[in-house]
């Protein structure tokens, strides 16, 4: 894990102390609200229906224990005594007062965390995948580029005030569990031809009312071209990116306008001007980074088990992953218990998560995008040790992956923007198909709830994504088919007319059963989708609601 | 009827205006207004610095949030219908 050098120390605290200054003016009124905004939402400082929420950063996902255990204190000093973890691996709290938030900027400080670039038109954190380090299928680390990113990107005078926010994911395995299709820009590590490694490199992707899969700009940048070829990017964005119309503002709507090549050429040449510059990366900078990242090496190689009880082996089946080393396994801890709340985490389960990461996983917990946890290094002599302490904690569902691993933004529960809720809707699911028995029956399937168009709970890429809708002051629940996240990514589409809460959790069962008589040998529900098409399920969706 | 509704600076919290110019907590505090007069005290209410952050009309029916945005500002009012807060019990 990479530790804070001075450089980091010192504008971290800087910006702290700026923003208590900030804080101070607001409160005393030499600030107005107008002034204000723009400077909370620049520390991760959103005004939601009923409070403040505040955006802490998780720097691609990644956490050490002493940071996971900090999380929960400041869920029960500051909050209600929980956190949510978010689909771009952060973690948000939902009540803090504005007088508090400079005291907790400096808490999380003491742990080497901030707020910072969490909102506004910047460079939001980088998302990578959450496995990165640890995972059978990769071909190279993706934490040390993603810190590398993450330094560059800090506070870069040049790319403060983009024409919008501006999203980067880094995968370096096979499967691609970052979204890099579904990112401002995407950059997956390849080897090419002669055994080189670097980066392909996808832009314009995203999701909200106009989503986007990212196009492919350039199939191979070396790596110490990465800053520069990322910067020739930002300025050809900066300069041409709409600025008079916040819904045409994203990057993914420049492409379209300019078609890919036109776009691909307008990098090339503004690339040409600082490729040699200072922007290249030494090799020394390249490896002093990677030094941060080790992954742990055993001597002692267990087997994954095999006995013990049930629930463990059902555990074991669902949330354990495959490592890159011998007698070492990733495991997942699901955030969606039956009829839960998706990516809440009390203060009590984050100790647990930290205890775990300390004394199990080698230091080293993972956000998702799914809203998950992951200790992605655990001997497999621990696993049940592991497992039983996460049953004590009530976070040993056996789901990862499954149809009740649901993916909700918060909604209208909570979001100033949102026009339906997501959480009830998701928890009515959750028990639906728990209680049919169709979340195990159907294996490999996503569902993702976004309580708007803008899309937080990425509906679009999921098999079968849930949009709410407001219509004259009722919510109603637009079904999408066929989206996928990763290396096959897709958008789904929507099908029929909305639906009210209540039908939601039946149609979405019918679907299942629908599939699950449908299927081909081990065909997972998204490649039935592709197979038969969306159409082939509307019956299944809207037959008992007409009856 | 109307209401102005805003957030409270410090801490975010939902407020309502009273007929004394001051901010509550509580919807049942709140002064109902007709549509001019709301617009007047809305207006006032925006030119003062105070404590409220963002004040708005909403409709107002019987003691409740009204019109199309009733869903929306019944939860402003009451808290999250759903997720950690209610399950825990938390304050």
């Amino acid at each position: 894990m990479y530790r804070y050098d001075e450089f980091d120390a010192r504008l971290v605290r800087e910006r702290i102390a700026e923003f208590r200054d900030q804080v101070e003016r607001r409160i005393d009124g030499r600030l107005t609200e107008d002034q204000f905004k723009p400077l909370r939402l620049m520390n991760g400082v959103y005004l939601q229906l009923h409070a403040y929420m505040l955006r802490v950063a998780i720097p691609y996902g990644a956490l050490r224990a002493e940071q996971m255990r900090m999380l929960a204190t400041i869920s029960e000093k500051y909050d209600r005594g929980y956190g949510h973890f978010t689909t771009r691996q952060n973690i948000q709290y939902n009540w803090p007062s504005l007088v508090d938030i400079p005291d907790i900027l400096e808490e999380l400080a003491a742990v080497e965390m901030h707020a910072i670039q969490t909102s506004g038109n910047c460079i939001r954190n980088v998302t990578a995948d959450p496995f990165a380090g640890a995972a059978a299928d990769e071909l190279e680390d993706s934490r040390p580029w993603a810190e590398i990113i993450r330094q560059w990107s800090t506070l870069h005078p040049e790319f403060t005030f983009l024409p919008r926010k501006f999203k980067i994911a880094i995968n370096g395995a096979a499967e691609d569990r970052a979204g890099i299709r579904v990112h401002d820009i995407g950059l997956q590590i390849v080897e090419n031809e002669a055994g080189a490694r670097g980066f392909e490199v996808w832009v314009g992707g995203g999701q909200g009312r106009t989503p986007r899969l990212a196009r492919l700009v350039k199939d191979f940048v070396e790596p110490r071209d990465l800053l520069s070829y990322l910067t020739a990017i930002l300025r050809v964005y900066n300069q041409h990116g709409r600025r008079d119309n916040l819904y045409k503002a994203r990057i993914k709507i420049l492409v379209d306008a300019l078609g890919v090549e036109a776009f691909a050429g307008e990098v090339e040449e503004e690339w040409s001007y600082i490729r040699e510059g200072e922007l290249r990366l030494p090799e020394s900078e390249i490896l002093r980074i990677r030094s941060f990242f080790s992954s742990p090496s055993i001597t002692d190689v267990s087997p994954v088990p095999e006995a013990g009880p049930a629930a463990f082996r059902h555990w074991l089946k669902h949330n354990r992953r495959d490592h890159q080393t011998a007698g070492l396994s990733s495991v997942v801890i699901s955030l969606k218990p039956i009829g839960g709340t998706p990516g809440d985490a009390t203060a009590g389960q984050m100790q647990v998560v930290a205890d775990l990461t300390e004394r199990y996983g080698f230091d080293e917990v993972r956000v998702t995008p799914d809203q998950n946890l992951v200790l992605p290094h655990v001997r497999n002599e621990d696993l049940f040790a592991v497992w039983t302490a996460l049953v004590d904690a009530k976070l040993a569902t056996a789901n990862a992956g499954l149809a009740t691993d649901i993916v909700a933004c918060p909604g209208l529960d909570y979001c100033n923007l949102a026009n339906a809720r997501s959480i009830p809707v998701s928890q009515a699911i959750s028990s639906t198909l728990e209680a049919e028995g169709l979340s195990e029956a159907a294996g490999e399937v996503t569902i993702k709830i976004s309580g708007c168009i803008n899309a937080c709970g990425h509906h679009h890429v999921a098999a079968i994504g849930v949009l709410g809708v407001d219509k004259r002051g009722e919510e109603f629940y637009q079904i999408t088919l066929g989206g996928a996240f990763g290396a096959d990514a897709s958008i789904g589409e929507i099908v029929g007319k909305g639906l009210a809460a209540e039908d939601v959790p039946g149609a979405i069962a019918r679907i299942l059963k629908s599939y699950l008589a449908q299927r081909q040998g081990d065909e997972r529900l998204i490649d039935t989708l592709r197979r038969l098409g969306s159409d082939a399920f509307k019956e299944a969706i809207y037959a008992d609601l007409a009856a | 009827m109307k209401v102005i509704t805003a957030n409270r600076l410090t801490d975010g919290r939902v407020i309502y205006r009273t007929s004394d110019g001051q901010w509550s907590p509580h919807l049942a505090e709140a002064q109902p207004l007709e549509n001019e007069a709301a617009e007047n005290a809305l207006a006032i209410a925006e030119g003062e610095f105070g404590i409220a952050v963002g004040p708005y009309l909403i409709d107002y029916t019987e003691g409740e949030p009204g019109g199309q945005k009733w869903r929306r500002e019944g939860i402003r009012l009451a808290g999250p219908t759903a997720g950690t807060t209610r399950t825990l019990g938390a304050a």
